[in-house]
Order: C-alpha cells, then sequence, then structure tokens
C-alpha cells in the first residue's frame, strides 16, 4: 500500500479486494481476466457473424487484387518455357554477343517448346516488346519441331533473318528472369535501352503519361463541374419544405435508377450531329446547317455524359451535410453585419466542406477509373486510361501491361487519398 | 412617463401585419414604441407572433403591411446587415469553424476594423463576460452558459444600439437560468443599450424588463411594467397567462362606477373591480391573486361579501403553503399563505369562508 493513511485508498482496497497490487474480484480471480473471459462470449459471436463477410471480401476482393498485382512485376512466359537460354542470359553481362552456346540453347529451348507446344505463350510474351515477333516464333516453332540440325545459327537464320536482330535479343534477355519491372516502365512511356539504362520510348509510341494526363485532367474537370452543378441544388434540397423536397431528390436520383446504357444511348440522341440541340440551335439560327457541333463521340462527349452521371454522388454528401447546417448561423452572420455574399463564403461555405470533401473525392476516384461511359461516347479524344487498361485485357493480352497500368491507377489514388487525409482529414468526411 | 416615449420612440411598430401564406395573420395590426434604453420583452405562448416580430425587426422577415422605424429611420426595406442590431440567438448560433475570438472578430471585419482596434473591442468583450482566456476555443469545447456568454458578447461587440434577444436562455438549467438573467440586467444597465427580448417564460420576463408586452393570438393583449402586469391584468389572458390565477365565471349584478357586484354561476355574491366590463348583465371571469385570497375575517374589509369553500387539500411548500380549495363549484381555486409561527394551519375537509379585497377581484371578460 503506497499510502496507508488515505481513506480512499483503504476503501479501494476492500471494495475490489486487492492483493499484492493487481485488482481482483471478490472470489480472487485477477479482474482483467475475468472480464476478459465474460467478454469472450460476445466476442467470439461478433467475430462468427462478420466471417461470411470478411471471407467474401479475402475471396473476390484482395486475392484477385493480389494476383493482379502480381503480373505487374511477375510473368514466367518465356523464362519457363525457354530454361537452357535463360539460364546463358544470367551467366553472361549485357551486351555479350551471343555466341554457339546461346545458338544451341535456343535452339534447344525453342524445339522443346515447340514440341510442348507453349511456343505461342513464348511468343506472345516476346511480342509485348517487340511487335510482331509472336509469328517468329510459332512459324519457326512449326519448323523445328521436325528436327534441327548444328550449326543452329546458320539453321534458324535460314529460317528467319530476324533471329539476329539485336533488339530481339535484348528483349528475350529481359524477359529471361521472371520479375521485372519493364511493364512499369512501358506504362510510363520508358523502356530499357540496349545497354540497360532507361530511355523514352519513340515520341510517336507515347500514350500512356498523356492517358493518365487527360484521365486526371478530365476527372479534375468533371469534379468540378459537378461541383458547380450540384452545390445550388444540394442547397436547394436542404433548404425546401420536405415534401417538395422530396420530389426533387427523386428527381436527382432518377439517374440512378436508370440503366447506365438507356441515359448514354439518351445522350447519343441528344448531342449527336444531326441530334435534338444541334436541330434546336440551327433552327434557331445560332449556328449555321454546314457547322453543325460535334459534341459527342470525343472528349466532349465524355464530359458531359460522365458530369451527368457522377452528379448524384456530389449532391448526396453535400445534401447530407447542409441539411445539418442550422439557418440561424447565416441570420448571425447578417445580423452581425455581413452581406449575403460574405455570409455565405465566410460562414456557411465552410460548414459545407466535410461534404464537399467527400462527394469531390467519390466523383474524382469515380471518375479515374470510369470505362464504360468513354468507351460509349468518348471517341478516340475521349478515352480514359481504363480504356487501354480493358484494351490490354481484351485484345491485346497483355495481361502484364493491364495489371501494371491498373497498379499505377490504384497508387496515384491512393496517394490522393493520402493528401486529402493530410489536408483535410478523413474524419471530416461526410457521405451521409 | 412612459406613454411619453411614444413621440421620441427608438423602436417604432405602426399598424404591423404578418402573413405568411396570404390567408391567415400571424401578427394582427401591431403598434409598439420602444424607448431608448429601455428593456423590452415580449412575452407569449408559441405561436403568438412574438418571434415573428423580432424577426421583423431584424430584417429576416419583411411586414406585409405597415412600417417598423428605427431611430425615427423607416427600415422596411433596410437589409438586415445594414441595420446594426446586435442578435442574440436561442442555439447561439456560434459559428462552428471559428474560434471564440474569430467569432467576435467577424462583426469588427466585416466592418472594415484594422487589427489593432479589433483585438482591443474583443478582449473588452470578452471581459465584459467574463471569458476573457476563452479566446483560442472553440464553440464545441464551451458548455452551454459559456457559450450563451460568448454569443451576448459577440452580439455587443460592434457596440450596437439595439440587441435583441430570441429566448437566449432556453436551453440552460434553471439555476444557470437565473444567474444569466441577471447578467444581462446587469449587462443592459451598464452599457445603456435598447433591448428587445423574447421569451415565454414569465418568470424571466417579470424579473429583467422594464416594460412587457404580452402577445397571444397575433396581438399585444397588454403593455406595461411587470408589476402593473401582474397586479392589474386588463383582460383573462394576461391574468391566466402571468402568474397563478382564480378565475371565477359569474354575471355582473350590479356595476357602480368601476366597483361591481358580480354573481358566480354558484349562486354567491362578491365584490370586484370592473376592468373590461360595460353593463350589468354582462358576463365575466372574476380573477384572483392565490396570495390576495384571505380566509381570518379580521383581515378582510368591513361588509366584505365571503364565499363558503372546503379545504380540499393543503401542500407544504417550505416558504409558502398552498391550498387548493372547493369554491363555487371549482375545486380548483388556490390560496396561498405564508408560513409564518403563528399561522393558522388548515385541514383537509374543513370549511371556512373566505373573502378579499374588491381591487383584488377583477371582473375581466369571460374566458
Amino acid at each position: 500500500m503506497a499510502n496507508a493513511l488515505d481513506p480512499h485508498a483503504a476503501i479501494v482496497t476492500t471494495a475490489a479486494g486487492e492483493t499484492d497490487g493487481t485488482l481482483t474480484t471478490a472470489d480472487g480471480r485477477p479482474l482483467a481476466r475475468a472480464l476478459a473471459r465474460s467478454q469472450r462470449r460476445a466476442k467470439r459471436r461478433a467475430f462468427l457473424l462478420v466471417l461470411p463477410l470478411l471471407a467474401f471480401i479475402l475471396i473476390t476482393f484482395v486475392v484477385p487484387i493480389g494476383q493482379m498485382l502480381q503480373r505487374s512485376f511477375y510473368n514466367d512466359g518465356f523464362s519457363a518455357n525457354m530454361p537452357q537460354i535463360s539460364a546463358w542470359f544470367a551467366n553472361n553481362p549485357r551486351g555479350t554477343p551471343p555466341d554457339d552456346a546461346a545458338w544451341t540453347a535456343l535452339a534447344t529451348d525453342l524445339q522443346a517448346s515447340a514440341e510442348e507446344r507453349s511456343i505461342g505463350v513464348v511468343g506472345t510474351r516476346i511480342n509485348y516488346d517487340v511487335p510482331g515477333t509472336r509469328s517468329l516464333f510459332t512459324s519457326t516453332g512449326r519448323k523445328v519441331r521436325r528436327g534441327l540440325e548444328p550449326p543452329y545459327k546458320e539453321t534458324l537464320l535460314a529460317i528467319d533473318e530476324q533471329w539476329q536482330s539485336p533488339q530481339l535479343w535484348s528483349a528475350m534477355r529481359n524477359a529471361a528472369t521472371p520479375y521485372t519491372g519493364n511493364f512499369y516502365l512501358a506504362a510510363l512511356d520508358r523502356t530499357r535501352a540496349d545497354d540497360g539504362s532507361i530511355e523514352q520510348v519513340p515520341e510517336r509510341q507515347q500514350v500512356y503519361v498523356m492517358l493518365f494526363m487527360r484521365t486526371f485532367w478530365l476527372s479534375l474537370l468533371i469534379t468540378g463541374l459537378t461541383f458547380v452543378l450540384g452545390f445550388p441544388v444540394a442547397h436547394l434540397l436542404a433548404t425546401l419544405p420536405m415534401r417538395k423536397s422530396n420530389l426533387l431528390m427523386i428527381l436527382v436520383l432518377l439517374p440512378f435508377w436508370t440503366s447506365l446504357l438507356v441515359r448514354t444511348t439518351s445522350w447519343m440522341v441528344l448531342l449527336q450531329q444531326q441530334g435534338v440541340i444541334n436541330d434546336l440551335l440551327v433552327w434557331v439560327g445560332v449556328i449555321d446547317n454546314g457547322q453543325r457541333l460535334q459534341m459527342i463521340y470525343n472528349r466532349t462527349g465524355t464530359i458531359i455524359a460522365m458530369t451527368h452521371i457522377l452528379l448524384p454522388f456530389m449532391i448526396l454528401p453535400l445534401y447530407s451535410v447542409m441539411r445539418t447546417i442550422n439557418p440561424s448561423y447565416v441570420r448571425a452572420a447578417r445580423s452581425l453585419g455581413a452581406t449575403s455574399w460574405t455570409a455565405f463564403r465566410r460562414i456557411y461555405f465552410p460548414q459545407t466542406l466535410p461534404g464537399l470533401g467527400a462527394g469531390a473525392l467519390l466523383v474524382f476516384i469515380l471518375a479515374v477509373g470510369y470505362y464504360i461511359t468513354p468507351a460509349l461516347v468518348g471517341g478516340s479524344s475521349g478515352q480514359l486510361i481504363s480504356n487501354m487498361i480493358a484494351t490490354h485485357m481484351t485484345d491485346t493480352l497483355n495481361w502484364s501491361m493491364a495489371a501494371a497500368l491498373a497498379a499505377l491507377l490504384l497508387a496515384s489514388v491512393l496517394v490522393l487519398y493520402w493528401l486529402y487525409d493530410r489536408l483535410v482529414g478523413i474524419d471530416n468526411l461526410k457521405l451521409g | 412617463m412612459l406613454d411619453n416615449r411614444a413621440g421620441d420612440a427608438f423602436v417604432a411598430f405602426e399598424h404591423v401585419q404578418k402573413s405568411y401564406d396570404g390567408q391567415t395573420l400571424v401578427v394582427k395590426d401591431l403598434n409598439l414604441s420602444i424607448g431608448r434604453g429601455e428593456f423590452l420583452t415580449m412575452l407569449g405562448p408559441s405561436g403568438s407572433g412574438k418571434t415573428t416580430c423580432l424577426m421583423m425587426l431584424a430584417g429576416f422577415e419583411t411586414a406585409t403591411h405597415g412600417e417598423i422605424r428605427l431611430a425615427g429611420r423607416p427600415i422596411n426595406q433596410v437589409p438586415p446587415h445594414k441595420r446594426g442590431i446586435g442578435m442574440v440567438f436561442q442555439n447561439y448560433a456560434l459559428f462552428p469553424h471559428m474560434t471564440v475570438g474569430e467569432n467576435l472578430s467577424f462583426p469588427l471585419e466585416v466592418r472594415g476594423m484594422d487589427k489593432a482596434e479589433r483585438d482591443t473591442r474583443i478582449r473588452r468583450a470578452l471581459d465584459m463576460v467574463q471569458m476573457g482566456s476563452f479566446a483560442n476555443r472553440r464553440p464545441a469545447q464551451l458548455s452551454g452558459g459559456q457559450q450563451q456568454r460568448i454569443a451576448l458578447a459577440r452580439a455587443l461587440v460592434f457596440d450596437p444600439e439595439l440587441v435583441l434577444m430570441d429566448e437566449p436562455l432556453g436551453a440552460l438549467d434553471k439555476q444557470l437560468r437565473e444567474h444569466m438573467q441577471f447578467e444581462i440586467k446587469h449587462l443592459h444597465e451598464e452599457l445603456g443599450i435598447t433591448v428587445v427580448y423574447v421569451t415565454h417564460d414569465q418568470g424571466e420576463a417579470l424579473t429583467m424588463s422594464d416594460r412587457i408586452a404580452v402577445f397571444n393570438d397575433g396581438r399585444i393583449q397588454q403593455l406595461a411594467t411587470p408589476s402593473e402586469l401582474y397586479e392589474r391584468p386588463e383582460n383573462s389572458f394576461v391574468a391566466g397567462f402571468i402568474g397563478e390565477n382564480n378565475a371565477l365565471p359569474g354575471t355582473i349584478e350590479k356595476l357602480d362606477g368601476d366597483k361591481a357586484l358580480v354573481r358566480l354561476d354558484s349562486g354567491d355574491l362578491i365584490d370586484a373591480t370592473a376592468v373590461n366590463i360595460r353593463e350589468s348583465g354582462q358576463r365575466t371571469t372574476v380573477s384572483i391573486r392565490p396570495e390576495r385570497v384571505e380566509f381570518k375575517s379580521e383581515l378582510m374589509p368591513e361588509g366584505a361579501h365571503t364565499v363558503e369553500a372546503d379545504v380540499a387539500e393543503v401542500i407544504y411548500m417550505g416558504d409558502i403553503l398552498r391550498t387548493r380549495l372547493r369554491v363555487a363549484d371549482s375545486d380548483n381555486f388556490v390560496m396561498k399563505f405564508r408560513n409564518t409561527a403563528g399561522q393558522t394551519r388548515l385541514q383537509p375537509g374543513q370549511k371556512i369562508r373566505i373573502g378579499w379585497h374588491p381591487q383584488d377581484a377583477r371582473a375581466l371578460d369571460p374566458v
């Protein structure tokens, strides 16, 4: 006992049955353990209740994303099927011209791979780096399956002159290790030169950085537009009497209840060159019949349609915050001498920031990953990075490239989220 | 003295009417003059139009008809921010995203005051409400009473001549409320400002005001000093709304000047002072305060009419004894007398006779 004379301490001792400094229950068990035991059952039951969700998230979310991320830096299409030439690359430094051992290893691997019918996979992997080489592998494969005679170099060159291309050998060297950062380099319009240094790809092949920039810029623009359009609507919703605001709310939510395709089709009807808006403008005389505006199948179409689709995501968080702002704040500001504009700017608007932050973050993140709408109404100038990812998934079948692009997208969104947390604070987020 | 104020009124409502829906009038023909430096309370039940009047004065509602003048100048078309009226709101309306200091700085900033001047005034205003060390706190970190003080300081920091208060103490507990009543009254006297105060708490109105305007049904029922209002209510609504009141319905038997003889519905005859009575035979409600009822014949005036009463219940309240009586068909007639050493203790079931001075029984309009 620290202070035997302290009357309060004495009371605590008798009440809790204190022995040698730890609190115990009436029958002498340590208090902390008794508490844990009494709560264990409830904890176990709570855990069992969320277990299905946990399993679902693990199977459908964590594992696929992990797999996808792995593909972006791991591809064994070449190294697993061409073990001998891969070993030769490992033993000889970059810049070593292919010697007899190399040609022998290549020929052996090609033959084995052709027999196992995995030559297509190998060709696809090299094709990522040197376009047009898949057919080189498959056609050579068909020929070497019948048998291959030394000298291998001459035999292979007899089949196709391309086999001595330094670019091809460089690509094979890059593919010889399953772990590679080359997909990320490619996703940033960079490539590894023959000497191993990193350089930009030729200008006419630079697409990804431009697409990333365009995606972020358009997402930012769309976020801004939804704010400009959504803020007054949210304010109206929050201030109108309940009956009227409910009606208006239905109009806001209507896009949610309409099929995406129907919505997009209506935009086509409205915006196309022979569409309603152009007809109207020509009829009013604003534009000439020959100068009909191109408002769809380009960037404008993407912006208009995406702004429309993402508008509710801005309005709803703003509305939920605005509804809680007591009108007496603005009245107080007015009575203190502020004009209505000052009262709005300094009193009302700052209080809507949690809703605005939530809405902007929501709209921006959704816009960055949007795919269907740009694909339908974006033409070529309205395509976003997601459309490129989709192309790699379905057309070029370069899943590693798609994974690298998606990983970069994911990383940049996370960085933005982190920035938001630092600047505004995630606790200030109000989604509803 | 009070009547003289109408001529050089600081705030004047003239034939003001207000309707929100174009079908019913919330405020019906309001005429009210408030003198400079006066503490006027608008008292009334909710929906009586008192807050609407305050909002019209502040500029948040427009009068449908009539004119409101401030210091002789019509202000119907003046926007709220140009009226220079300080206002304390029911929920304080302290800006939650600003510190206490920034809250107080706001009215000074929008007036384009420089930083040094602002700081002096903020410090002075905070000291005035004994909150000098709280400038860097956020409103959410303050208790209700502290927020109330800050709201008061903010309404006063730009030296308005007129301060409006809309039930400012409604959210505080009883003890704090009584303390703040005293402080607001004290500030009013010290600064010499004009205060228009809205409340539905009659105790608050009686303690703080110079004059009280009792609102009901969109009209001022009576405008008078607290004592006048309590002791000489002009109609049954005011009598019933201010303080505790016994109401006895009856008919005027005889009218002689302001002396009236009233035949209660039970047949008893009582004396009363006629207030808004024009002729005998008219229906009336006689209003008597519980503390003015006597049951000892030596305390009643010579020849006064008395009424028989049954003691139904005696409630011991410490300083007073509250006795519920059955009088003239009503079993809710209340009599209060002080709990002094020699006081007669009544027992339930006891039969007594009660009476009063005729000027304490006021014959008002029938309810």
